[in-house]
């Protein structure tokens, strides 16, 4: 029996890390993931976890703590936002090359600057090549399920990647919304124990960690992460089906809403999908068929799944909440058109940039993206490749 | 009544409005309801405007854009009726209720012509009378929810206790005074 409760985005995810109980969590605070760490660290203080938290003086120091407790053989993570993850750069290509299963809570936030404290998504799209497996969320639910889900991806012996959980900063994270959550038992037996295979206090097989790579060796390690990238695929949509069977809410690489039949293609990661949602049974009581795909996973990249989702659409939306500065659109904007290009040419697809530092998104505006979708489509009414909605009038 | 309610919290920081908006959605989640409470971020800081939203449902909430057209909007610092437009998007079948000390007829300039329901009420004098103490945000949260009714005086009256013996567990000289803010306030305006 599911529980039922209200709870902010952070708080989920936080529930979620206590009943998980990982090893450690070093940690340094950063608007808006803040909350993560003094949730946590107040579940340690009341003894209802066990995590040994430590408190660090900059995120470069948190991820390289995490870094380190994982390659020592635990289970680990750590939280952040913006610029926190910025700091972590270097450290992020580095947890990702040792492959290891760290978790990063991510709550996403513009980059500066201007300096700004609200959501978008250039953090964690900053971070795309980093080697981090990415997983999106549309609200508290999903924040929660997915942390749920992290560790048994990440662990998985084809995988063994480091995995950043994202929720929408403030949108997602600060908003308290009803949730069901799972009994401690059922979380502890889905995850189950950490057991690495190789790990740095194991005494009986002495290793070294993060050695030097001549050019010899150097592109060896990159093929095999990306590798374990495409075999994190298989792994996301078992451990997707699974989490399913367990608590009523399947999850795979992306949400279709009344897509199957639609003509006209939203498609957009996180808590803007649910004015979209809105939006779209609007247009649906006045015959227009329109529809939704909601990524989920980012990375790997599900370009022929989105493809073959798309196909028999006419026009598409593809909506960034970061820029890119490649003059021609965003990040998600490439990703899809480049896998339309191969698997599906007939598609029309615009980019659009919305929401950047915090920038509101309503029902209305992804209605009238929708309008402006038909229109081009019946009337040839002008539609730019690329644009910025929701800009001061 | 229509489906969803649509709540706009204006005050300024420190003065308690998103808690108050999380306390409302606590209390209307224990009746059943689907909820959301959040504030809108900016550079926070004590005395600036702030503004927090709720909204409150028989069904599952999805949008996550703040509220433009709120059918209720509770003002709790009446020196913003001068510096923010709080009737904007105010649907003429709701209501507003603004803490101050003056009459409906003496606000009412301040609300752009305005037609639905006005209601003013004193919560310095309640919070000063019943905790000692300045906290507007009790007060208001009842006006509200007796000019709102997104639950039953009974509902509201007994999740409020709960919330605040559970809140206040470590000061719980503080519940008695916090219910009895609640009591004036919604009676004034009941």
């Amino acid at each position: 029996m599911a529980i039922r409760e209200r709870l902010s985005g952070n708080e989920a995810i936080s529930y979620a890390i206590k009943q998980v109980n990982p090893d450690v969590m070093p940690a340094f605070p950063i608007t808006p993931s803040t909350e993560i760490p003094q949730y946590v660290a107040n579940y340690i203080a009341n003894g209802e976890m066990d995590t040994e938290f430590i408190p660090v003086e900059s995120e470069h120091s948190s991820m390289s703590a995490t870094i380190g407790a994982q390659a020592a053989g635990a289970r680990s993570l750590t939280a952040t936002s913006s610029c926190g993850l910025a700091l972590m750069w270097e450290e992020l290509y580095v947890a990702a090359s040792n492959r290891l299963p760290l978790a990063l809570c991510l709550v996403n936030r513009a980059l500066s600057g201007p300096i700004n404290i609200n959501c978008d998504h250039s953090d964690s799209m900053g971070a795309r090549d980093t080697g981090f497996l990415q997983i999106y969320a549309e609200n508290n639910q999903e924040v929660y399920d997915n942390f749920v889900q992290a560790y048994r991806i990440a662990e998985h012996k084809d995988v063994m990647l480091p995995i950043m959980i994202c929720q929408d900063g403030f949108i997602t994270s600060h908003a308290v919304e009803n949730i069901e959550l799972l009994e401690d038992e059922k979380v502890k037996n889905f995850v189950g124990e950490y057991c690495p295979e190789n790990y740095l206090l194991n005494e009986k097989q002495p290793m070294a960690m993060g050695p030097y790579a001549v050019s010899n060796y150097y592109m060896e390690t990159k093929m095999a992460q990306n590798t374990a990238m495409n075999n994190a695929k298989k792994v996301i949509l078992e451990v997707g089906k699974e989490y399913g069977a367990l608590s009523g809410r399947e999850y795979g690489f992306f949400e279709e809403y009344r897509l199957d039949d639609a003509d006209y293609a939203i498609v957009i990661i996180g808590s803007a999908a649910g004015a979209t949602k809105d939006a779209i049974d609007l247009l649906r009581e006045q015959g227009m068929k329109v529809g939704l795909l909601k990524l989920r996973v980012f990375r790997p990249f599900p370009d022929e799944e989105i493809a073959n989702a798309l196909k028999h659409c006419k026009t598409v939306a593809i909506m960034d909440r970061s820029e890119c500065f490649r003059g021609k659109g965003g990040p998600l904007g490439a990703e899809v058109k480049a896998a339309l290009y191969d698997y599906a040419k007939d598609v029309k697809a615009f980019n659009l940039i919305y929401g950047l530092g915090g920038r509101d998104f309503t029902v209305a505006d992804a209605k009238r993206i929708y309008e402006d979708l038909m229109a081009y489509d019946k009337d040839g009414q002008a539609f730019e490749e690329y644009r910025y909605i929701g800009l001061r009038g | 009544m229509k489906n969803t309610i649509e709540i706009r919290w204006h005050g300024r920081g420190g003065q308690g409005a998103k808690s108050a908006a999380l306390m409302l959605a606590d209390a209307a989640f224990m009746t059943g309801k689907y909820v959301q409470g959040f504030p809108e971020y900016g550079p926070e800081r004590m005395g600036a405007p702030i503004t927090a939203y709720n909204r409150i449902s028989d069904n599952p909430i999805r949008v996550h854009s703040n509220i433009y057209e709120p059918d209720y909007v509770v003002v709790v610092d009446e020196t913003l009726l001068e510096s923010v437009e709080v009737t904007k998007g105010l649907n003429p079948e709701g209501a507003i209720v603004i803490n101050t000390t003056k009459t409906v007829d003496e606000v009412t300039p301040y609300l752009n012509g305005y037609s639905g329901g006005i209601y003013t009420i004193d919560a310095r004098k309640i919070s000063e009378e019943t905790l000692g103490k300045y906290f507007p945000n009790s007060p208001m949260l009842a006006a509200i929810v007796a000019i709102s009714k997104v639950m039953t005086k009974e509902d509201f009256f007994r999740e409020m206790e709960g919330s605040y013996r559970h809140k206040f567990a470590k000061k719980p000289e503080v519940i008695e005074g916090n219910l009895a803010a609640l009591r004036m306030a919604y009676e004034e305006v009941e």
